[in-house]
């Protein structure tokens, strides 16, 4: 840390400033990722946040106390802390008897599950449409681009929320409308790189090499994006859990008894007079998931694409 | 000004075509369109009435030239239940939910330009600190949630306002307040950067050294000139501010268009989710362009062009 402060062309131990065993560790993208996280305290929180998130999505039935399906009608409504001959239920149970903390877990798999899948189904759908767009340019371009602004002129979630309503929401369907609606962002970001490099030198170079547009697509504008993408997408993770949350919620999302936090606000509501625990926990572990992530975005944008702050 | 509307009211047009596109295929999106409009308690023959009744029997394009003549003119056909035009029940809600967007996009003005404005004057200190923070927590927590935790503080524990409908005034205090936060913690952080920025400039440094008071130099100088990419935002706010009045009208049973459109879902009466999501739309691309406008009142250096800068 002190290297600043020494005389040009020394290091600390004396040798002349190369050091082998730094050097390879900045090499490596993962020793750079890591390097900048022990500088970024938010992202280090972030980071640990989604590991923790992504452990309990993964290991949830292992690390639950109850199942998460199971009635016991002699202990509903019950405070958290309440204990029984059946254990104890820290965070209280609903009014099936089913226990809060153990429905959180499971909930927390199908948030990831859909997070991270409808954005990889949007990435790819709104990446392809841009460059397609970008390369393509004039007439097509400009059409192209006007019919992914129309997207943009109808509010996310209420398009989402009338297109799940229409036809009928299961899990699977869920994560492709939620990726369906959600493209034009990466469309956008990703044509306006294909215009901006389309006229660089280097791939003027490489197409008098006689490279096909795609390998072209592929290999010289792909490689600019992404850095971009991986922020954005990461932004979108956040912005598509809440509308899976808020479209279970609505009653619009998956359906019971698939346990989701959405669902659990639902039932929630219906005694929020009664049992404060049901309708207050499912929500702090959607706010803290989602800060998670987006601390981690923030991160990730000052590293990877600073262009992008403030937006 | 005429080149700069005749250009963007012609952009505008494209747009509300291709929206029309994707309200015409939303019925569309599953195949039979008949088979999801047709309320479930309707017999076999009912249906096919409903199929030749409603045109679905014809050609897909002249069923789409149908459908645009009569959304151009309003009409998306009656709603099932209700038996009135389904735009009409649009329009009854209208008021409602544009009262609710309209004191959501004020409380969150109210409060995010104070904050980001003392954020960014006394940058890195305790209070900076607590509303970045505070900031940051606003846009992660799902607003529904937010309305649900404000209901139980209150409603069910204070007993101080109604948590549900728009029977007295005081009903829209907490709907507004939701939306309002939200709005507010993605404006602050705006404006504090914004802000920030601005200080830095000469302009600022000249106002300063001509001898004005401090007071006049934040507000004249640099505010006004900070409220430009602010302006900015609230438009794309607005686009998270009709979506987010989906879900919260329906946690506080606001009766608005959004909880419309989710009432009309629960019982099938598509007419009614067509004609809603075409209004959304419409009024998305008009406040857009209105705050286009807008911009050449607090920035008279922005020219109005066939583009936005």
């Amino acid at each position: 840390m002190k290297v600043g402060n020494q005389p040009f062309g020394t290091a600390p131990n004396g040798t002349n400033g190369i050091l082998p065993e730094k050097r390879s560790f900045q090499k490596s993208a993962l020793g750079q990722l890591l390097f900048s996280l022990r500088r970024n305290r938010v992202g280090l929180f972030g980071t640990v946040i989604v590991f923790f998130v992504l452990f309990i999505a993964v290991f949830g039935p292992l690390v639950a106390p109850h199942d998460p399906l199971q009635h016991n009608l002699r202990g509903r409504f019950k405070s958290p802390g309440y204990t029984d001959a059946k254990g104890t239920f820290l965070l209280g149970t609903d009014q099936l008897g089913r226990d809060i903390l153990s429905r959180v877990v499971a909930g927390t798999r199908i948030s990831v599950v859909v997070g991270v899948l409808s954005v990889v189904i949007a990435g790819v759908t709104g990446v392809s449409y841009g460059l397609l767009s970008g390369f393509a340019g004039g007439v097509v371009d400009n059409l192209m681009m006007r019919i992914a602004d129309a997207f943009l002129a109808i509010p996310f979630i209420v398009l989402v929320v009338a297109v799940s309503g229409v036809i009928g929401a299961s899990l699977v369907t869920l994560i492709f409308i939620l990726g369906l609606t959600s493209w034009v962002t990466y469309a956008r970001v990703t044509r306006a790189e294909v215009l901006a490099v389309r006229e660089m030198d280097y791939v003027m170079a490489a197409r008098a090499l006689g490279q096909s547009d795609i390998k072209i697509m592929f290999k010289h504008i792909l490689p600019n994006v992404t850095g971009s993408i991986i922020v954005l997408a990461t932004m979108m993770v956040a912005t598509t859990m809440l509308a899976e949350a808020a479209l279970s919620f609505l009653g619009l999302g998956v359906q019971p008894p698939t346990v989701t936090w959405g669902l659990m606000l639902s039932d929630g509501r219906q005694y929020i007079g009664s049992a404060w625990w049901m309708s207050t926990f499912p929500g702090i572990a959607i706010t803290i998931t989602v800060l998670g992530v987006v601390f981690v975005g923030d991160w990730l944008r000052d590293l990877l694409d600073p262009r992008l702050r403030g937006q | 000004m005429q080149t700069f509307l005749i250009s963007r009211l012609s952009q505008m047009a494209l747009t509300i075509f291709i929206v029309s596109l994707i309200v015409f295929f939303l019925v569309r999106l599953k195949g039979d369109p008949v088979a999801v409009m047709a309320p479930p308690t309707f017999s076999e023959s009912q249906v096919e009435a409903l199929r030749k009744a409603w045109g679905f029997d014809k050609p897909l394009f002249e069923q789409y030239i149908v459908f645009l003549r009569k959304a151009l003119t309003g009409d998306f056909g009656l709603s099932i239940q209700a038996r009135i035009p389904a735009m009409e029940l649009v329009l009854n809600r209208l008021f409602n939910t544009y009262l609710l967007a309209a004191t959501s996009a004020l409380v969150g003005l109210v409060i995010a330009i104070p904050l980001g404005v003392i954020s960014a004057l006394n940058r890195n200190s305790w209070l900076d600190i607590v509303t970045t923070t505070a900031a940051t927590l606003g846009t992660a927590m799902p607003n529904f949630w937010l309305g649900l935790m404000l209901i139980l503080i209150f409603s069910v524990n204070l007993r101080l306002l109604p948590a549900f409908g728009a029977l007295e005034p005081a009903a829209i205090i907490m709907p507004a307040l939701t939306l309002g936060t939200g709005i507010a913690a993605r404006l602050s952080r705006l404006t504090r950067s914004a802000m920030l920025e601005v200080l830095g400039q000469d302009y600022v440094r000249t106002a300063h050294a001509k001898g004005l008071s401090n007071r006049i130099v934040i507000v004249r100088h640099a505010l006004r000139n900070s409220l430009i990419p602010v302006v900015t935002a609230l438009g794309l706010q607005l686009g998270w501010l009709l979506g987010g009045s989906v879900v919260v009208e329906s946690v506080f049973a606001w009766p608005g268009v959004g909880r419309l459109m989710i009432e009309s879902i629960g019982v099938r009466d598509i007419t009614v989710v067509q004609a809603a999501l075409f209004w959304f739309a419409l009024s998305f691309i008009a406040i857009n362009l209105l705050l286009d406008i807008v911009y050449t009142l607090i920035d008279p250096r922005i020219q109005l062009r066939g583009e936005r800068s």
